[in-house]
């Protein structure tokens, strides 16, 4: 018995040393290694007396813990020791640049493009597309604006053979012609697109890009016209209130039609929309003229319904004061750097449209 | 089509003021482009302050003046007045003005060395007073806080100018404007002054109109006027023609101007003896030629509608009238025409001889066919008025009759289309007001259209006449439903929006260029696609529809190169073109990578972009779009504007026949010929055409989800091989060796040179092995490794590297 606390005491002094792992590792094994001491004093168990042994077991087990726990809290310290140690000599300046990482930018045409489609798609808006080179049908004639019609004139057209026949769409009502003669009413479309007038200066680019809605139903109204292109406004712009205004006007593919003004005021040389005293024309838009319907083989008598049209880049200009159209085609670095936007800022209405 | 108020007033009866007549103009479809004075020469003298006046350094008697004139920048000025001093308000002139006194222009000027942009001017300079020793002093408590300000009063009336639409050929003239004002509430519409003209004789200058195919005029009205005295107008019809913008000339062409604008009826004056033996209205023949009154001469083709006499043209019916009959000061009897033409025929002759007019611009819209007289008279009456004279009965000659259309309005078809009612009274009022002859038959309305309005055809354009004249302020706002019955988006948008983002979120920057570019420069990339031509382009730079987006992607790197930037990421998506038809272009995102990776990084070690950054951005993008790597295949062909050696293709699977993306360099050659300096280049293009539709969600597409718990082992591998053995095709034999097994083959190393055949090259793999169904031994993995070595030597002629 006196040998078991003479043993733990002597390994209890020599625990308190300066020792490094190894040193605590040798009496680790000395003790419980295969022949250690401890071991050994386990294998006495049985020449142990009856009525000693159960002692004996007990006053073992106990040094044994006892012992097993003073190293492996040795074993520790020294561990972290050596952690500490080594945590002194690995200072890294954090300031210092990171990796280099790669941000890529969308364009506020498309930008713009997604936004409006979230938008147009909440209220049952499908998106459709249509070709950019067009034939004079589809551009003029089937629109109800026929080749001696002074509407042509405002449409300075691109063409693509000596003949006129084909062209570079002049705006994007020809994919309401498509979409009508491909498939039956009712009809609830947008088409963004690019569109192209041989127009160049401060204010025109020859390519810019329109989006065109065309809802054609039973008994829908100017009322749902408006309805539909206040809502449009107030998401877009993501304010509460718009002033909005109808406007007479004249398109040949819609009767009657309206071009529609909405509210702003100028701050610090700064365009606000919503509720100010002065008027911006946004869009122009009306009820499908019957002469097109019959055009695409719509049944008038059982379908009507409207259409508008409005300037992407415009838009854009307008929500992200933006003052230069042209810039918008030039790819300067600097410029897409500036006005683009992050890849993951995907518009959405649960998301909210923009940041 | 510009009038003043009072000018209006002469048609309308309306207690409204000016504010209240633009708006209602605006609202009822007329809009208001601007209401403000003809500009005038004297606008540009303002109201300036010397800030400081300094001596002139080369010159005594001069002094340096920094003028504040209202805007931003300060003005300097060189002044000789002895009174140029600081504080002075004075009147400056810039450069551009003209002097009253002298009619002198100013110009910016160096005056001894000095630059002085405009002047400050004496009261004799302006013609206030014969005062010329200084510059003009104004008392400073009176202007101090008009700087900038016009200092002449621009005392002209202010001018309403109003943007019609095509449609209507009515509101071109004043008294158009004033029915529609008149329909709207605001006022009455005058009485017509139709008081009884003294004829004396009959018009007796023989007037035909030929029949033929394609006669452009279908009545020609005239009168003789004879024995006046053509003169300078009197002040009411000379202010009414400056009002318009334009120059009075003689009474008769001021008249003739003025109907035209009044009661928009163009009408033409010939000197009557200048016309030789009757007038022919017929269609002109190829070849003829006249002397217009813009004193260019045309020259004609076949079947333009001209009025002629026995010598030939006298001019374009309805477009211009030409020199040899034009009246002069001592005209003294003239035809007064007043005629029908036809706008398609008006609107094409014009087109082809780009002659543009204010008759053509009317009749072209369509004229009042029953308007011949009632301008016919009005101009004559005036005419005797100003120069005296004697007025023939008129002379009408017709060859068609115009029936006014007759509409048969159902008057719910208004609120079906408005979604508003208007009550019946109502609409019956608007469209009398409007000059319909309306009945009543059931719940129609029978209308007939006044011969003004050639632009209403329908029950449509009857439901616009009274919805804008009624106002569309009352048009209710029905609230969307928010209901979507069919995706928004197809697969092939779908596709398109995902590969923009990701593509852009590799870091490139994502531009939008012009659909045409350079022929010169699309050459480079065309291949064996046909060139589309624009047949009238904006410029000779600007002259194709593109082939490829490289031209127009590489002209704007080399901007950017020239603005500094080096390592520049730019890509666009959208539409080449092959043909000039609908339907001949394909939707492609191009990508160009320039200069470096890490430039100037401490940590990493900079290295320029090569064909792997493009070949991982390409790969990696199609992975993110949903197309499975372990599927894709690559090869090394890609169109010649492609390093030869450095490029390639990926298919979607090995059995494809169209690549659907191209990487690589661009080839060096077509870099010299456009003179880009950049230190490297490299390139993608995505065909989305290319990519077909799969019918399965791409969660229907995932294999069943299968794992393996048990252990895996790596084997390293090195084999020699043919150097042009293609490293894909290896990676696919050892895949194949056992695809249970097999998981993955990773190649860690290429190495060629030293120790290695010259034509031959060293593969280094990392094979991962592992099982579904066991923990492999020690013997199993032996015979997996000696069979990935024999069937890689049998089938690729590779020797395993010992």
């Amino acid at each position: 018995m006196s040998d078991i606390i003479k043993i733990k005491e002597e390994y209890i002094n020599k625990l308190k040393d300066n020792l490094d792992l190894n040193n605590v590792n040798q009496l680790k094994s000395e003790l419980f290694g295969k022949s250690g001491i401890i071991s050994n004093e386990f294998k006495k168990m049985g020449s142990v007396s009856a009525e000693d042994r159960k002692k004996f077991a007990s006053d073992l087990n106990s040094i044994k813990n006892e012992l097993q726990i003073l190293i492996e809290k040795r074993i520790q310290d020294i561990e972290i020791n050596e952690i500490n140690l080594k945590l002194q000599n690995e200072q890294v300046d954090v300031t210092l640049p990171e990796r280099s990482f790669n941000r890529g930018k969308i364009h506020p045409v498309s930008q713009v493009i997604d936004e409006i489609s979230s938008i147009f798609s909440e209220i049952g808006f499908s998106v459709q597309e249509g070709p950019d080179v067009e034939n004079e049908y589809n551009n003029f004639t089937a629109l109800n604006t026929p080749d001696n019609h002074p509407a042509r004139d405002m449409h300075d057209t691109f063409y693509l053979d000596n003949k006129k026949e084909f062209l570079l769409r002049t705006h994007t009502s020809p994919v309401q012609v498509r979409t009508m003669l491909s498939s039956k009413p009712p009809f609830k479309i947008i088409a963004p697109g690019r569109t192209y007038r041989s127009d160049s200066d401060q204010t025109h680019a020859p390519m810019f890009h329109q989006v065109e809605g065309l809802h054609i139903d039973k008994n829908i109204n100017m009322g749902h016209l408006k309805g539909c292109l206040n809502y449009f406004i107030k998401e877009f712009f993501e304010v509460d209130k718009i002033r909005m205004r109808f406007r007479p006007s004249h398109f040949p593919f819609t009767e009657p039609s309206a071009e529609v003004d909405i509210g702003y005021e100028l701050k610090d040389g700064k365009i606000i929309i919503g509720e100010g005293d002065k008027w911006l024309e946004i869009l122009g838009c009306g009820m499908v003229h019957p002469n097109v319907l019959k055009n695409v083989k719509v049944d008038t008598s059982k379908f009507q319904g409207y259409a508008f049209g409005m300037g992407i880049d415009r838009l854009a200009m307008l929500k992200y004061g933006i003052n230069d159209l042209r810039a918008f085609f030039e790819t300067d670095y600097r410029w897409l750097n500036h006005f683009g936007f992050d890849p993951l800022d995907v518009p959405s209405s649960y998301r909210g449209l923009s940041r | 089509m510009k009038f003043t108020i009072n000018w209006l007033k002469e048609h309308l009866d309306t207690k409204y003021n000016e504010e209240k007549i633009i708006n209602k103009l605006t609202n009822i479809g007329l809009e208001v482009e601007s209401f403000e004075s003809q500009s005038s020469e004297k606008d540009e003298f303002v109201i300036a302050k010397i800030l400081n006046a300094e001596q002139h350094p080369n010159a005594d008697r001069l002094r340096v003046c920094n003028v504040d004139i209202g805007r931003e920048e300060i003005v300097k000025v060189v002044c000789g007045a002895p009174n140029a001093k600081k504080d002075l308000i004075t009147v400056y002139a810039p450069p551009g003005a003209v002097i009253p006194k002298n009619q002198m222009k100013l110009s910016i000027s160096k005056i001894r060395g000095v630059t002085s942009y405009g002047m400050l001017c004496s009261e004799s300079e302006l013609k206030l007073s014969d005062e010329s020793e200084g510059i003009t002093e104004l008392s400073s408590k009176k202007y101090n806080n008009q700087i900038g300000k016009k200092f002449f009063k621009n005392n002209s009336p202010k001018t309403i100018d109003l943007s019609i639409t095509p449609n209507r050929a009515d509101c071109l003239g004043v008294r158009g404007v004033a029915r529609d004002l008149a329909a709207a509430g605001a006022g009455k519409l005058k009485k017509f002054d139709d008081s009884k003209i003294k004829f004396k004789g009959s018009q007796k200058i023989k007037v035909k109109i030929t029949k033929e195919k394609n006669q452009g005029c279908s009545v020609f009205g005239s009168c003789l006027i004879k024995g006046i005295k053509n003169t300078e107008s009197p002040k009411w019809l000379k202010d009414k023609i400056l009002s318009l913008g334009q120059k009075p000339i003689s009474a008769i062409v001021d008249v003739t101007n003025y109907i035209m604008f009044d009661l928009n009826r163009p009408l033409h004056a010939y000197d009557a003896d200048k016309i030789k033996e009757g007038i022919v209205v017929r269609n002109s023949k190829k070849g003829e030629s006249f002397e217009a009154l813009d004193n260019k001469k045309y020259t004609l083709k076949d079947n333009m509608c001209v009025i002629s006499d026995k010598s030939g043209v006298l001019g374009l019916g309805g477009i211009i009238g030409g020199t040899r009959s034009g009246t002069e000061l001592d005209t003294k009897n003239i035809l007064l025409e007043s005629a029908y033409f036809n706008p398609r025929s008006i609107r094409k002759t014009s087109k082809l001889l780009n002659i543009d007019t204010d008759a053509k611009f009317r009749f072209e819209r369509g004229i009042d066919p029953n308007s011949i007289e009632e301008g016919l008279f009005k101009a004559a009456r005036l005419i005797q008025k100003i120069c005296g004279g004697e007025i023939s009965r008129a002379d009408v000659q017709k060859i068609e009759t115009f029936k006014k259309i007759q509409i048969k309005f159902p008057i719910t078809f208004f609120e079906n289309i408005t979604g508003f009612k208007v009550v019946e009274k109502e609409i019956i009022k608007i469209l009398n007001d409007l000059g319909f002859v309306v009945k009543k038959k059931n719940n129609d309305l029978s209308l007939t259209v006044p011969s003004w309005r050639p632009d209403i055809l329908l029950p449509i354009d009857i439901v616009e006449e009274i919805a804008r004249i009624k106002g569309f302020d009352q048009i209710k706002t029905e609230l969307p439903e928010k209901v979507r019955d069919r995706p928004t988006l197809n697969k092939q948008q779908k596709l398109f929006h995902f590969l923009q983002r990701s593509v852009a979120s590799k870091g490139y920057y994502e531009t939008v260029t012009w659909s045409f570019t350079d022929s010169k420069i699309n050459k480079l990339f065309k291949e064996d696609m046909n060139e589309v031509e624009i047949i009238n382009p904006i410029s000779s730079n600007l002259n194709v529809l593109r082939s490829s987006i490289f031209s127009n992607l590489i002209i704007y790197l080399k901007k950017n190169l020239d603005r500094g930037f080096k390592d520049i990421s730019l890509f666009e998506i959208g539409p080449i073109f092959n043909g000039n038809k609908p339907g001949q272009q394909k939707i492609v995102l191009a990508a160009i990578r320039s200069g470096k990776v890490s430039r100037h990084n401490w940590i990493e070690k900079e290295r320029f972009v090569d064909v792997f950054d493009a070949k991982r951005d390409a790969i990696q993008s199609l992975v993110e779009a949903g197309f499975d790597q372990n599927k894709l295949y690559i090869n090394d062909k890609a169109p010649s504007y492609y390093h030869p050696g450095k490029s390639g293709s990926i298919y979607l699977n090995k059995n494809e026949n169209n690549p659907v993306v191209y990487f690589g360099e661009i080839h060096p050659n077509i870099l010299k010929k456009i003179d880009v300096k950049t230190e490297a280049l490299v390139c993608i293009e995505i065909y989305l055409d290319n990519i077909k539709e799969t019918s399965k969600k791409l969660k229907d597409q995932k294999n069943q989800y299968q794992y393996s718990d048990y252990q895996k082992s790596e084997r390293d591998f090195a084999f020699v091989i043919d150097k042009n053995f293609k490293v894909q095709d290896l990676i696919n034999i050892i895949s194949e060796v056992d695809k249970n097994l097999i998981r993955s083959v990773k190649v860690f190393d290429v190495y060629e040179g030293e120790n290695i055949p010259s034509d031959k090259k060293s593969i280094a793999l990392n094979v991962t092995i592992q099982s579904s169904e066991k923990t492999l031994k020690d013997e199993d993995l032996e015979k997996i490794n000696q069979l990935i070595i024999s069937t890689v030597e049998s089938k690729s002629g590779a020797k395993i590297r010992s």
